[in-house]
Formats: structure tokens, sequence, C-alpha cells
């Protein structure tokens, strides 16, 4: 698999989760308080987005490539750290799994308690959908950046945010609800994986490394770390299950 | 002045997380790979070997405090 692949796959999963976690958002104050102020929420956001996207992309060109991988590549390993450290306390019991069932039920309940709007716009809805979409896309916006710049490959990156964004809008049109049966912790650990090892590569390039084998060291890298993760949520269910025993028999 | 803590807590939260010592540990790990690297001492094992030991750490942490 090229890195290309490996780059459009992991910011292809890594906006498809917040994608989805931001539609359970703006479907639960849509369906309450009406669809025409989430919606300018949803596109004011999504302009914000887009100009980050287009503001600090090209900009970013400008500073010399070892300092910017260097930089990004800190901000990638620091975000899949992040990512996998979630991932793996949810897969080995010590989190509960993040429930877009749940999570739709008490957004819906909560934009049902909230002031009734007076105006043309309701702006509980608008900020709701603004703040879902803003801040979920937020990461997505800095991973789009960050691969397309240090790869020089943002038309990639930014290609496969779009296709994921409106897969997931398209399944949420069809199913009419929050896609709460989508596998989000294990795309979560993927993207953990992927993000944790392009970080690794790229960050390690930006400080000076050559990498044996030159870019297929990042295939190394992510069985390396997907490796370690699998072991260490075992471990955790073990331990898990041992402590579950000791209580039972208590 | 409390639009900038919240400013500032909004980025710490963003790009550092729930654990700082993860972050710390990556800074030490990035400067031994940068020091390694340019006194010519093959450096690429640094930063696969203090992602995987700062995970395992900071996830055993996690685990003993909510275990």
């Amino acid at each position: 698999m090229s890195s290309d692949a490996l780059l459009f796959l992991a910011t292809f999963l890594a906006s498809a989760v917040e994608a989805v976690e931001a539609l359970t958002i703006v479907l639960a104050v849509g369906t309450v308080r009406g669809w025409r102020s989430t919606l300018y929420g949803v596109a004011a956001a999504t302009v914000v987005l887009a100009a980050i996207i287009a503001a600090l992309g090209p900009a970013l060109s400008a500073i010399p490539i070892s300092t910017l991988r260097l930089v990004v590549g800190a901000l990638l390993l620091s975000f899949g750290l992040q990512w996998l450290r979630k991932a793996v306390l949810r897969a080995g019991g010590y989190k509960p799994m993040h429930d877009e069932a749940a999570a739709f039920a008490s957004g819906r309940a909560e934009a049902g308690s909230a002031a009734a709007s007076t105006g043309r716009v309701d702006w509980y809805s608008f900020t709701v959908a603004f703040k879902g979409v803003l801040l979920e896309g937020l990461e997505v916006a800095f991973i789009v950046i960050g691969f397309g710049s240090t790869q020089s490959r943002l038309g990639l990156a930014v290609g496969a945010a779009a296709a994921a964004v409106v897969v997931v809008v398209a399944v949420g049109v069809v199913v009419r609800g929050p896609l709460a049966r989508v596998p989000e912790n294990t795309l979560k650990y993927v993207v953990g994986v992927l993000l944790t090892s392009f970080g690794v590569f790229w960050g390690g390039e930006g400080a000076g490394v050559d990498w044996p084998g030159s870019d297929a060291a990042i295939l190394a890298i992510a069985g390396f770390v997907a490796v370690v993760s699998l072991l260490l949520t075992r471990a955790l269910r073990r331990r898990r299950q041992r402590l579950s025993l000791v209580e039972a028999e208590a | 002045m409390k639009y900038v803590v919240a400013f500032g807590r909004f980025w710490w939260n963003f790009i550092v997380g729930d654990d700082w010592r993860v972050a710390a540990g990556l800074a030490v790990a990035f400067g031994l790979t940068w020091v390694l690297a340019h006194h010519g001492i093959a450096a690429w094992w640094v930063l696969p070997l203090a992602a995987v030991v700062l995970l395992v750490a900071s996830v055993a942490r996690e685990a003993r405090n909510g275990g």
C-alpha cells in the first residue's frame, strides 16, 4: 500500500468518525427545532473550516520542509496517541463506548428544553450546529492541512475528507437517524494507529532521521504500533476480567 | 480575561489532550532524536519506541486510576 493510499485512508476514516459525531448533533437539533437555522449553522461552520484549510494549506508551503515535517509530525503524533489511548481504554473496558443513540437522545432532550426561538433565526439551533460541526471538524482540518502540506497532497487529503462527509451524510439521510451501528471505536483505533505512524515518520524526518527502507518504514511503524496496541488492549481486558471476578467473589 | 483562559484551555486540550505527560515525553523524544541524528548516530528507533512506551504508560496509569 503506497503512502498516498495510507494518507487517503487515514484522512477518510478520521473525517468519517468526526462526521458521524457531527451528524448526530445536527440531527438531534434539526429534528426537534427545525432545519433552516440548523443548516445555516452547518453551512457557517463548513465555510470557517474551508477558510482555515484554504488559508493555512498554501501558507505552510512557505515554511522549510524539514521544519514543517517536524511540527506536523509532532502534532499528528500527539493527535494519534490521544485517539489510540481512548480507543484502547474503550476496547479494554476502562472507558464507556461512545454511544451515538444515547448522544442523539440527549441532544434531542436538550434541544427540546431550550427556550423557543422568537426571531427569524433560531440562535440555539444555529449555535449548536455551528459549534458541533466546527469542533468535530477542526481536528480533521488540521489533519488535512498536515497531510496536504508535508506530502504536497492537499487535494488528495481534501478529497478524502469530502468523500467521507458525503458518504456519512448520504447514509444519514437514508437511515434518517444517527449512525449508531458504525463501529466508531474500531475506526478510531485504525485512525489512531495511522496518525501515530505518520507522526512518527514525518516527525522523525523533520528531526533529521534517515528511515531504513525509506517510505516503506511507515508500514513497519504502523504494524509495530498496531501490534503493541492490540497486546495492550488484551492485557487491559484480562485485568478487567480479573478485577470483575475478585469483585464478584467479595 | 476569561475568554483568553477559555481559548488557551481549548488549545491545550486540543493539542495536549488528557495526559500532559505524553506530550512532555514526546518533546523529550523529539529532542533526543534531533541530537542523535545531528551527531551522525542512528536515531530512527527513538520515536517509535517513545510512542508505544508513552501509550502503554498513559493507558496503564488511567487503568490503575479507573480500575
